[in-house]
């Protein structure tokens, strides 16, 4: 029977490409580890080889064609004795299928394989339904179009330019890079490479080798080198592959970077940014799937910005980068992909510390930060349907923490759910939580509830990954509970 | 103390083209022949080391000074002699024993004393410690209370230094207890890589705290450790002054030219405990005596300049009390100074 080549995942997050060229024509024998076709994602240009041998029997997909769904027929291989004739009887795989295949494995079938399947960025969640599977490619709008506030940082009828979250992020750093020479990033593959995530795309050729620098892979001693550097007033970007690594540099970055401020009496302070993907991505099981939001938000003498949207990304980050003191930017691979207005302004900078509110309600406050908010969007668009008039604070900055918000929020709508990925056990929500009792207790009609990721490391599997993320169900469970609409 | 020349292992490497200019074991230059100013001027300077830790040991015990306090009695000539081979703009990092560091650094001794008591006129507001303590001025990095995280940092200032091309060395210093962290050779391996300038000086006093060196190292050849990433090394009679100043110019030399780091490995000893707190049972008091009585580097440098006829008994007292006043002085200050205003407790947080 023919064998259908189907559209390959390159990448855990990857749920869509561009077919980019065919290097066989239909009627070409193909043999195992011939290049057939080139794929383009975001992150790459990838090849795509045969495995096995055959005769290319129809090209399915012509070249050129974009935002083509992994696991869709991209061509048909013939076997021995077979002709054009037969390419009728295989059987396309039905979308249930397809959605129940299990993550970025190639083809079940191993039709095809990739080659270059060794990009750093092997983090992915594709498990279906949920936020997190608005996945990593280009240009994918962001989770529902609610009525988002109007950022009053942004001047009224600025012009609005559909960014991703990843150009965002390489566009403040190439900002800041011609504004100022100090300015320099480093990190594992950030230059020759283009970045494991492409967020350093470009940097390497417009600012050369002295200022983008890839290091070897030694998370604690390139982080204490940037702390060194930064003592001495550089302001260097350290990106991490994924704040994960962070863990082996993290007292460089507590006892170095947050204290030599008040150890040296206000002489000298580090004036750096550690940024990089945090929390889970998808499929990449308990070691690389962590949100360290609550772990650095307990340090006095960080910064802890957690961005969601393109704007908040690129005007926060340039921020963090002129900020004198250390700044930790997480930053997360599912959002790298998704696309929303950035303000086309020359020098555009936002206030670290200053929550946004992203839809304002009278009912319930949900307080949210990074990939967190992408749950809160979508509940919001349930509880309007129940009738609940939710109000959607994302923190933008995880500490300094803007209670100020959060309490005018609580005051009026006196119910508050906050979300996060990370662990339930003193999570940034209990922090919130406990603040709120401290200072709004009486204007409290419900407990605070947290949702959090679940008190587990994070398992691979795809079903028991997708509980222990929180869901929007959670969420919708959580809202419910505090309107005791149970 | 010279080790036995070992044989580069990149030689048996054929096609590596620059392995044959590699060595990584240097001979220690000849001790530097000192002048009679110049003599007297390292005399007085780990004088004060010697007299200032004394004293620090002693308000101590007094309970003026609290928590760790790692004294450098016995280790003076090494901060001394690399201090005479730097140049204006270089700088230098250690870790908590960096008491002497600083006093070589030419930093005030009243503002070194009034941090180890912790008063508000002490370098860090009294707010850093004994083992946390800076000047931007001086070109003093710290004090630095993590074994081995000083390493990549004065990495990261020599990372600096080329990023400005300033031609400024970062003189970094750690211990043969921290020569065995995992981030040491994580930054030599960057350092070599990219040609940082920057000497590591490694002062082996024969103790990782209570630990000794062949109890705790593989390979006790110190200067050897950054073999693996090609930089060269050498050991350097601690002890002695003039073979220290040598070390010092011949690495600075080589940093500075754009070669790249180098290891300096100075042979010392400490005669105190490790901290205030260790008495010390790891080792014997003959041990200390033997070092005390043929190798103090302060008394060599008395001696050379009696038997020269470059100073009296009496003039040597002289400088003697001297330093004492000096160090009274900042004792009396340490003391008197008063502790910093309650409002300090959330300043210097953030900028």
């Amino acid at each position: 029977m023919p064998i259908e080549i189907l559209m390959p995942a390159l990448s855990p997050t990857m749920e869509e490409g561009n077919l980019s060229k065919w290097l066989k024509n239909e009627g070409d024998s193909v043999a195992p580890g011939d290049v057939i076709a080139e794929i383009e994602t975001d992150k790459a240009t990838m090849e795509v080889e045969a495995v096995d041998e055959g005769t290319l029997g129809k090209i399915l997909i012509a070249a050129g064609t974009e935002g083509v769904k992994v696991n869709t027929p991209i061509a048909v291989l013939l076997q021995d004795g077979e002709s054009a004739g037969d390419i009728g009887s295989s059987k396309p795989p039905s979308s249930e299928d397809a959605a129940a295949s299990p993550v970025a494995n190639v083809d079940k079938e191993d039709k095809a394989t990739v080659s270059s399947a060794g990009d750093a960025g092997e983090k992915a969640r594709r498990s279906t339904d949920e936020p997190s599977s608005q996945a990593d490619n280009t240009k994918v709008p962001a989770t529902p179009k609610a009525e988002v506030a109007a950022d009053p940082d942004i001047p009224a009828g600025t012009e609005m330019v559909a960014t991703t979250v990843r150009e965002a992020l390489r566009d403040a750093m190439a900002e800041e890079m011609r504004r100022d020479q100090d300015v320099f990033v480093m990190g594992e593959e950030v230059a020759e490479y283009q970045g494991a995530y492409k967020i350093t795309q470009g940097l390497l050729q417009e600012f050369g080798p002295q200022r983008v620098v890839d290091t070897p892979i030694t998370e604690h001693g390139f982080a204490g080198v940037g702390v060194g550097a930064a003592m001495s007033g550089l302001k260097p970007i350290v990106e991490f592959m994924t704040f994960n690594f962070a863990m082996q540099a993290i007292d460089q970055i507590v006892n170095s970077a947050a204290k030599t401020l008040y150890m040296s009496g206000g002489q000298m302070g580090a004036p750096i940014v550690f940024r990089g993907p945090n929390g889970a991505a998808a499929r990449v099981g308990a070691q690389h799937s962590q949100d360290y939001a609550a772990w650095y938000s307990h340090i006095p003498g960080l910064k802890v910005v957690q961005p969601y949207t393109a704007a908040d990304a690129k005007g926060l980050l340039k921020a963090a980068i002129r900020d004198p003191n250390p700044v930790i930017f997480l930053e997360n691979e599912i959002l790298y992909g998704q696309s929303f207005d950035v303000p086309k302004l020359d020098d555009f900078v936002l206030p670290i510390g200053k929550a946004r509110i992203h839809k304002q309600g009278k009912d319930v406050t949900i307080v949210s930060a990074g990939i967190g908010m992408t749950y809160a969007v979508k509940a919001e668009l349930e509880l309007r349907e129940m009738g609940i008039d939710a109000e959607i604070i994302d923190l933008r900055t995880i500490r300094p923490l803007d209670f100020d918000t959060i309490l005018a929020s609580v005051k009026k709508t006196n119910r508050l759910v906050t979300i996060e990925e990370g662990f339930p056990q003193n999570s940034v929500g209990d922090h919130i939580a406990s603040q709120v009792m401290q200072r709004a207790f009486d204007y409290l009609d419900a407990p605070v509830i947290t949702v959090c990721g679940k008190d587990v490391p994070m398992p691979y599997a795809a079903n028991l990954e997708k509980l222990a993320l929180p869901s929007v169900a959670d969420v919708v469970e959580a809202v419910k509970t505090v309107t005791y609409r149970g | 103390m010279a080790t036995a020349a070992r044989t580069s292992p990149a030689k048996a490497k054929a096609d590596a083209k620059p392995d044959t200019q590699f060595r990584g074991t240097l001979e220690a230059p000849q001790p530097a022949t000192l002048s009679k100013e110049q003599e007297l001027s390292a005399y007085k300077h780990m004088l004060l080391i010697r007299r200032f830790e004394e004293k620090a040991g002693q308000l101590y015990g007094m309970g003026f000074i609290g928590g760790f306090c790692h004294l450098y009695i016995g280790q003076e000539a090494v901060v001394t002699g690399m201090k005479l081979g730097m140049r204006e703009g270089d700088q230098m990092i250690t870790a908590y024993r960096d008491h002497g560091h600083m006093l070589a650094m030419d930093m005030d001794p009243r503002g070194v004393m009034a941090e180890l008591t912790g008063r508000r006129g002490g370098y860090s507001k009294g707010k850093g410690g004994s083992m946390h303590m800076f000047s931007k001025e001086n070109k003093f990095y710290g004090g630095h209370g993590i074994v081995g995280a000083q390493v990549s940092l004065g990495t990261g200032l020599a990372f600096a230094n080329k990023y400005r091309n300033d031609g400024s060395v970062c003189v970094t210093y750690f211990g043969d207890g921290a020569a065995n962290q995992g981030q040491v050779y994580e930054s030599f391996n960057m350092a070599s890589l990219w040609k940082l300038p920057v000497v590591y000086v490694i002062e082996n006093n024969r103790y990782a705290m209570g630990t000794s060196v062949t109890r705790s190292s593989a390979e006790t050849v110190f200067s050897q450790r950054g073999v693996s990433f090609r930089i060269p090394g050498m050991q350097v009679d601690g002890m002695d002054v003039r073979a220290v100043k040598s070390a010092s110019e011949y690495a600075l030399e080589h940093a500075r030219s754009g070669q790249g780091p180098i290891i300096l490995e100075m042979q010392t000893y400490r005669y105190r405990g490790h901290s205030m707190s260790d008495p010390a049972k790891y080792r014997s008091k003959d041990e200390v005596q033997k070092m005390r009585s043929e190798h103090d580097p302060i008394e060599q440098v008395k001696n050379r300049m009696i038997e020269q006829g470059w100073a009296s008994e009496e003039e040597l007292k002289t400088i003697d009390k001297d330093v004492r006043d000096v160090v009274a002085d900042s004792a009396d200050f340490a003391q008197t100074d008063p502790e910093p205003d309650a409002s300090e407790l959330y300043t210097d947080i953030l900028l």
